[in-house]
């Protein structure tokens, strides 16, 4: 009973399986977690009448687990709607919102570290609020979002574990499968492990890529 | 000096509470554990918080045989053979079929319950047994028979897909909101999920494979253990404590 290395190799390929799942999920829900991050920080920041409404947006998301939100809109979510919702769109669904939450805040506080002197400048320039936030302010927040961006992006590749509890055989789902009919917890939790790391690596290279690039020379 | 004391005694205490686990592995004790979501083998009761059902009563009455405290952990499906193998556990009762696979695992005491797998759908349904399974996604608990036959069913064709969930209530639930079409699952644990959710629109339709038996399952190099258990087991259909448990979950037959 050594440690069996053919067993790791030999649950690559449906592992890699499980991986492309998550790094599918994951990019989509980054997709719309920006779209809906970006929109809840900025009205978080106005002094409209949906300020409210996206700050318990966020309060609600971030106060409550991923993993009884995933519960949540795949059971839940149907009876309201009186029809079914496919575990790929609830799971989906449950990410991007999720993600959304976090995003929101990383862009708020973004935007609120530029110097307000750089508002004062552009309105004497004769630049609309608007304007301002999006060739000014947004540009110069988008240097500070970037970090805690990756950070997130890097978190949300490794929550998605939890849509696996949904019957989505993302790669935790798809080494438990193995599991159950190997019974070598280690040695497939120790690949599983590894895949991780990588898909975690390259985000975390990328992201300090993209950092460098809008670098201030 | 006050803080080096203060310093010692956490250490005694955090010794003091890593040791109690230890412990627990002492003589005198048969270490068990379960997934309590399987009525009516093993469950948790709504009211007292007991672990209850067939099996909980045939290990205890094992254990009583044996002279042993039984001490019944309720974990994850998933996580039983693994932790009977890195030895947290003595046995597992767990409604666990015995399967070639699982027996390359771990050791199967004597078959103490026989079962079969049915197909649970929609009330309605013009599923009968293996009849009408093409083009419908089967929803299963992980790791299970029930799994194990979709899965190969899925692989000849004859099922659309498998979705594969913890529990046996999230499988049941899946054909309720629509996502999957039937679950598979052990016929007595099918009948008492449709009595216990008399309002669920669900029924059973017909078994969908062999025969299939329960065993108790014991680390491979534990075989004293093994041969203790088949010997109460024996003990208990010969005293005819296991018709009474029999009698007490599923009646007369």
């Amino acid at each position: 009973m050594g440690f069996r290395w053919d067993l790791v190799f030999s649950s690559l390929p449906t592992l890699l399986q499980g991986a492309k799942l998550t790094v599918q999920l994951t990019s989509i829900a980054v997709f719309f977690g920006i779209i809906l991050g970006t929109i809840a920080g900025m009205i978080r920041l106005s002094k409209g009448p949906l300020r409210l409404a996206a700050a318990s947006y966020i309060d609600i998301i971030r106060g409550t687990p991923l993993l009884v939100q995933t519960f949540l809109i795949f059971y839940g979510l149907p009876s309201l709607i009186s029809r079914p919702i496919p575990a790929y769109t609830a799971a989906v669904l449950a990410l991007s919102i999720n993600s959304g939450a976090y995003v929101g805040e990383i862009v708020r506080a973004g935007i609120q570290s530029i110097d307000k002197g750089q508002w004062e400048a552009a309105a004497s320039l004769g630049l609309s609020g608007s304007q301002t936030m999006g060739l000014i302010i947004l540009p110069q927040a988008f240097r500070r979002i970037l970090p805690p961006l990756g950070n997130e992006f890097i978190a949300l590749l490794k929550d998605s574990s939890l849509v696996s509890v949904i019957a989505l055989e993302e790669l935790v789902r798809k080494g438990q499968i193995i599991i159950g009919r190997t019974f070598r917890p280690f040695e497939v939790w120790l690949a599983v492990a590894v895949i991780y790391f990588v898909m975690t690596f390259a985000v975390s290279r990328l992201v300090n890529l993209a950092e460098k690039r809008v670098a201030v020379r | 000096m006050f803080a080096v004391k203060k310093l010692s005694v956490l250490l005694l205490t955090v010794l003091f509470v890593l040791g109690a686990g230890f412990s627990a592995l002492g003589q005198g004790v048969l270490k068990v554990a379960t997934e309590a979501g399987f009525m009516p083998f093993e469950y948790v009761d709504a009211e007292s918080g007991e672990l209850m059902g067939f099996d909980m009563d045939l290990i205890r009455a094992i254990g009583e045989v044996l002279g042993l405290e039984v001490q019944i952990d309720n974990i994850s499906w998933d996580g039983l053979i693994p932790a009977l193998l890195n030895g947290n556990y003595d046995c597992l009762i767990a409604g666990i079929t015995i399967t070639p696979e699982r027996q390359g695992a771990v050791d199967f005491s004597e078959p103490y319950f026989e079962s079969v797998l049915t197909v649970v759908a929609n009330t309605g349904t013009e599923i009968s047994g293996l009849e009408g399974l093409a083009g419908k996604t089967a929803a299963v608990q992980i790791n299970t028979t029930g799994d194990f036959t979709a899965s190969d069913l899925a692989d000849a064709g004859e099922l659309k897909g498998v979705a594969r969930f913890d529990t046996v209530a999230d499988a049941m639930q899946a054909v309720l909101i629509g996502v999957a079409d039937i679950v598979l699952i052990d016929l007595p644990v099918a009948e008492a999920y449709l009595a216990a959710n008399p309002q669920a629109p669900l029924e059973h339709a017909g078994p969908v494979a062999d025969n299939e038996f329960y065993g108790i399952a014991v680390n491979k190099n534990n075989k004293a253990l093994l041969e203790q258990i088949n010997a109460a087991l024996a003990e208990l259909k010969a005293s005819g404590t296991y018709d009474q448990i029999f009698q007490k979950w599923f009646g007369a037959n």
